[in-house]
């Protein structure tokens, strides 16, 4: 136990250093050599040796000595490096290699104590509910029709749809003609007309749905960013944060998580078409003409997934809401025999050079737009708002576009509803105090300790260190970011975890005034305060349990850093100085305990 | 330590500086209530380190002719500046702000942040929620280990203790933020350890010393507990202390907090305890030893 807590521990005592890393834009290709070597001539003349970067497979990394240092690298290598590139700060671990094998990492930094970016966005979803109303009302609108049965009209608002006929008869079989395709939804009888509203479950699946296709787009987008050890993650029902460790510019980052990357659906030109109304565009390495005319864009799809046609071929299902499916339909009607291709349209950001009026060089990021065609597949019929993509080589490519159909574009729009940026002095500044008050704390009670209980208050202080060796381990096990509140709650532990010693030390002082034998008085000590113990300790877990649950953020740090820190103190003060007292008070004709 | 004091002598005094405490407290909260942070009001916040003494009014001064009508004061050091635009909806302030700095002076960007007005209301019901929640679920773990009576003196106490730090806040016009919120869950935790740590000699005493009478009884339970319950605060403060002084802006209002519910929670699990056991009449029939008690096996 003490060994495997000073193994996973280690780690944290060589702390990483800021560091700047090169990778390429595209996975699949590699490092050549002329490259290294510019990296190499790049940093020698920032005054950076060789032996400070690291050459992986797909990736540079050069370590700095300081922030300042590491932003001035990353600034120059954007700028000689190019596009291609992607150039981002980062950090490097020096952890030796045999705690490496051991799994054994240091621990990670939150934001306020490293410097980044934190954004909380929330996904409005009752505009994507809207938009699914209205895609179904136009397909049973068309079903009705197609299975010649009667209404007078069906209508869409925000919560719901209006089905309204002239009799009640026609109403009957038009609701059981379609009660199959209305699961997911609660439906409401009138006379001659009935109203359909999404159940609950229809709707979280939707909110499901749209915050997870989000997520999938947001970590996409936040790759480009080129950040090292992004998280992208969901909270609550609908909102998404996302931590970009090491970034200040959040005007930058903000362009690119909230941009939008769009699809449009276009015809091929045929000889009939206008030269001036046909653009070229690349599809698989060969040029071709689609026309200018967009029949919809990405927006008008509600939903995209890969499935299968009988004879097993991969194929892409699409599903559009009622507008795109209206104009789908007429574009497609009368075109069948001609080929439609699914354009896709990226807005990528790169760093550009520009003088200022004042002569100086600086570095600005700019939008780069690139357009390429996804798929390109024969009409083989007037499309309604469901279709089909088919025609694709490999299940492979079927689940990519799919993915890029949804991707391409958010499901739902997304707000920023809360932001914090921490400058890399303030993060550092963070650490510096945090640690200083800890250093302080722990020096002041354990002096305490030692003068109040002497011999005793030695093996409580070993248990108090032992313990705050445990909780680092711990934490870096779990991989919990350490944050500033998370460093108050381990301040805090300190001076709690003395408490359980000094309940028992207590208990021991007063047995001994009854005339308890000495290692009588050590054993009533231990057994009588263990209850009292285990009840305090169990209701401060149960506050920090709490926390954790109710908490954001910082408060979740304190909250794990506290309950971590009160079940290790339990088992270093209980059991850890209980061992220490029975090694050096073994014998049973002790006289007297120097406490 | 041995202590043979007669604390219960002052528990009138007690009472009536405890109902005083809470009703100055409710009364401020009530009429200056509390300066709520930006986490729960909503609103951007920038904080920007000059290199020289930067004077608070005349950046305020400079923002409101950008049209930025801000609160500006130093934080920290005469060097540091925070910049706040209260209950904002545009999370492009921080930006406008930053850039607006930028055209007169040079700095270096703290920090910044944004929190929608739809989040900070959020974050206050919860925290109040949570507050409520922990104080329940204790409430029912006291019940359950000791008994009713204690489960009420407990939950009292605890009030006692919160109400005062929100009290001391609201007089002081400190600012009440999330990690504010943290050092009072953390003030539960705290206050409650001691109320159960002298609840437990209580019980223990009730059972064993059946000849004195139930004020003889505490007021032994409380002079055992002393040495203990004065350490404990001791070490607690100590640490503190050291992030009081040396923790930092960020933290200081975390440990103002967390300072005063010590100080008020050692006081009020000797006081605010024992007045709630006495005047509900506690005996030591309230604390018989249930016949099958797992707890309490093995123990002389």
């Amino acid at each position: 136990m003490f060994l495997f807590g000073i193994i996973y521990a280690l780690p944290n005592l060589s702390p990483p250093d800021p560091a700047v890393q090169v990778s390429l834009q595209s996975a699949g290709d590699s490092f050549d050599s002329r490259l290294v070597q510019s990296v190499k001539n790049i940093a020698r003349n920032e005054g950076i040796s060789d032996e400070n970067i690291e050459i992986n497979q797909k990736s540079l990394l050069l370590r700095t000595d300081s922030y300042d240092e590491q932003i001035k690298l990353k600034d120059e290598l954007r700028r000689e490096l190019g596009p291609d590139y992607v150039v981002a700060l980062n950090l490097a671990y020096s952890t030796p290699d045999w705690l490496q094998n051991l799994n054994a990492s240091p621990l990670k930094l939150g934001l306020d104590l490293r410097g980044g970016i934190y954004f909380l966005l929330e996904v409005d979803t009752d505009s994507l509910i809207e938009t699914r109303l209205e895609a179904n009302a136009e397909d049973f609108k068309r079903r009705l029709r197609e299975g010649s049965l009667k209404f007078r009209s069906i209508e869409s608002d925000k919560e719901s749809v209006t089905f309204l006929f002239a009799t009640d008869e026609d109403k009957s079989d038009s609701l059981s003609f379609l009660r199959g395709f209305l699961t997911d939804f609660e439906i409401i009888e009138e006379s001659e007309s009935f109203k359909i509203k999404f159940s609950r479950e229809g709707i979280t699946s939707i909110q499901d749905y749209a915050v997870q296709q989000n997520l999938t787009t947001l970590r996409n987008r936040v790759n480009e960013l080129g950040v090292s050890e992004p998280v992208v993650q969901r909270e609550g029902a609908k909102r998404i944060s996302v931590q970009l460790p090491g970034i200040q510019d959040t005007a930058e980052a903000k362009k690119i998580i909230g941009k939008t990357a769009n699809l449009e659906f276009r015809l091929e030109a045929n000889n009939r078409t206008l030269r001036s109304r046909k653009e070229p565009f690349d599809f698989r390495g060969v040029s071709v003409d689609l026309e200018k005319n967009i029949i919809i864009s990405g927006d008008k799809v509600a939903d995209a997934n890969v499935g299968y046609d009988e004879s097993g071929f991969p194929q892409v299902n699409i599903t559009l809401d009622g507008e795109g499916g209206a104009k789908m339909h007429r574009s497609t009607r009368n075109n069948v025999g001609r080929k439609m291709a699914v354009l896709f349209i990226e807005r990528k950001s790169a760093a550009k050079e520009v003088v200022l009026p004042n002569g100086t060089l600086d570095l600005i990021i700019e939008p780069v737009i690139t357009k390429r065609v996804i798929s390109l597949a024969t009409i083989q019929s007037a499309l309604p708002n469901r279709f089909r993509i088919t025609g694709l080589d490999s299940p492979n490519e079927a689940s990519e576009l799919a993915l890029l159909l949804r991707a391409g574009a958010l499901a739902a729009p997304m707000e920023f509803v809360e932001e914090s940026t921490v400058g890399p002095s303030l993060g550092a500044e963070n650490i510096r105090l945090g640690v200083q008050s800890l250093i302080l704390g722990l020096f002041l009670v354990l002096i305490f300790m030692v003068v109040y209980y002497k011999i005793f208050g030695l093996f409580a202080n070993i248990a108090v260190i032992f313990n705050l060796i445990l909780i680092t381990a711990i934490m870096s096990i779990l991989s919990a970011t350490l944050t500033l509140p998370g460093i108050a709650g381990i301040v805090l532990t300190v001076g709690m975890a003395v408490d359980a010693n000094v309940l028992i030390f207590s208990r021991i002082r007063e047995e001994l005034k009854s005339n308890s034998r000495a290692t009588d008085a050590i054993i009533a000590g231990y057994d009588r305060a263990f209850v009292t113990i285990l009840d305090a300790n169990i209701t401060t877990l149960i506050v920090a349990v709490i926390l954790y649950a109710i908490g954001t953020g910082p408060i979740k740090g304190f909250a794990i850093t506290l309950s971590i820190g009160i079940v290790t103190s339990m088992f270093t003060s209980i059991l850890g100085t209980r061992a220490m007292v029975s090694l050096i008070y073994r014998k049973n004709n002790v006289r007297r305990l120097w406490i | 330590m041995n202590f043979n004091l007669d604390f219960l002598r002052f528990r009138f005094i007690a009472l009536i500086a405890s109902v005083s405490f809470i009703l100055v407290s409710l009364t401020t909260i009530s009429i200056q209530q509390l300066q709520l942070g930006l986490d729960f009001t909503g609103g951007t916040l920038v904080e920007v380190g000059f290199s020289e003494t930067v004077d608070p009014e005349e950046i305020r001064t400079y923002l409101e002719g950008k049209q930025i009508d801000a609160l500006v004061q130093a934080f920290g050091s005469d060097k540091d500046l925070l910049i706040k635009i209260p209950s904002s909806e545009n999370i492009e302030n921080a930006n406008i702000v930053i850039d607006s700095l930028q055209q007169q002076y040079s700095f270096q960007l703290r920090r910044s942040g944004f929190v929608g007005p739809q989040v900070g209301g959020e974050l206050r019901d919860q925290g109040g929620l949570g507050l409520l929640a922990a104080l329940l679920v204790m409430m029912i773990y006291i019940m359950f280990r000791f008994q009713y009576k204690f489960a009420i003196g407990a939950v009292v106490a605890l009030f006692h203790d919160v109400l005062i730090v929100l009290g001391i806040f609201s007089i002081l016009r400190l600012e009440f933020d999330l990690s504010v919120l943290a050092a009072l869950m953390a003030v539960i935790g705290y206050s409650l350890n001691d109320t159960i740590v002298v609840s437990d000699r209580i019980r223990e005493n009730f059972r064993a010393k059946r000849k004195l009478n139930s004020e003889q009884v505490i007021n032994r339970s409380l002079n055992n507990t002393l040495g203990r319950t004065l350490i404990t605060s001791l070490t607690t403060l100590l640490v503190l202390f050291s992030l009081l002084f040396l923790g930092g802006e960020i933290i200081r209002n975390f440990a103002i907090a967390l300072s005063i519910g010590v100080v008020v929670g050692t006081y009020s699990s000797i006081y605010v305890l024992t007045n709630v056991l006495l005047s509900m009449n506690i005996t030591a029939d309230d604390l018989a030893e249930r016949t099958k008690d797992s707890f309490d096996d093995g123990m002389p």
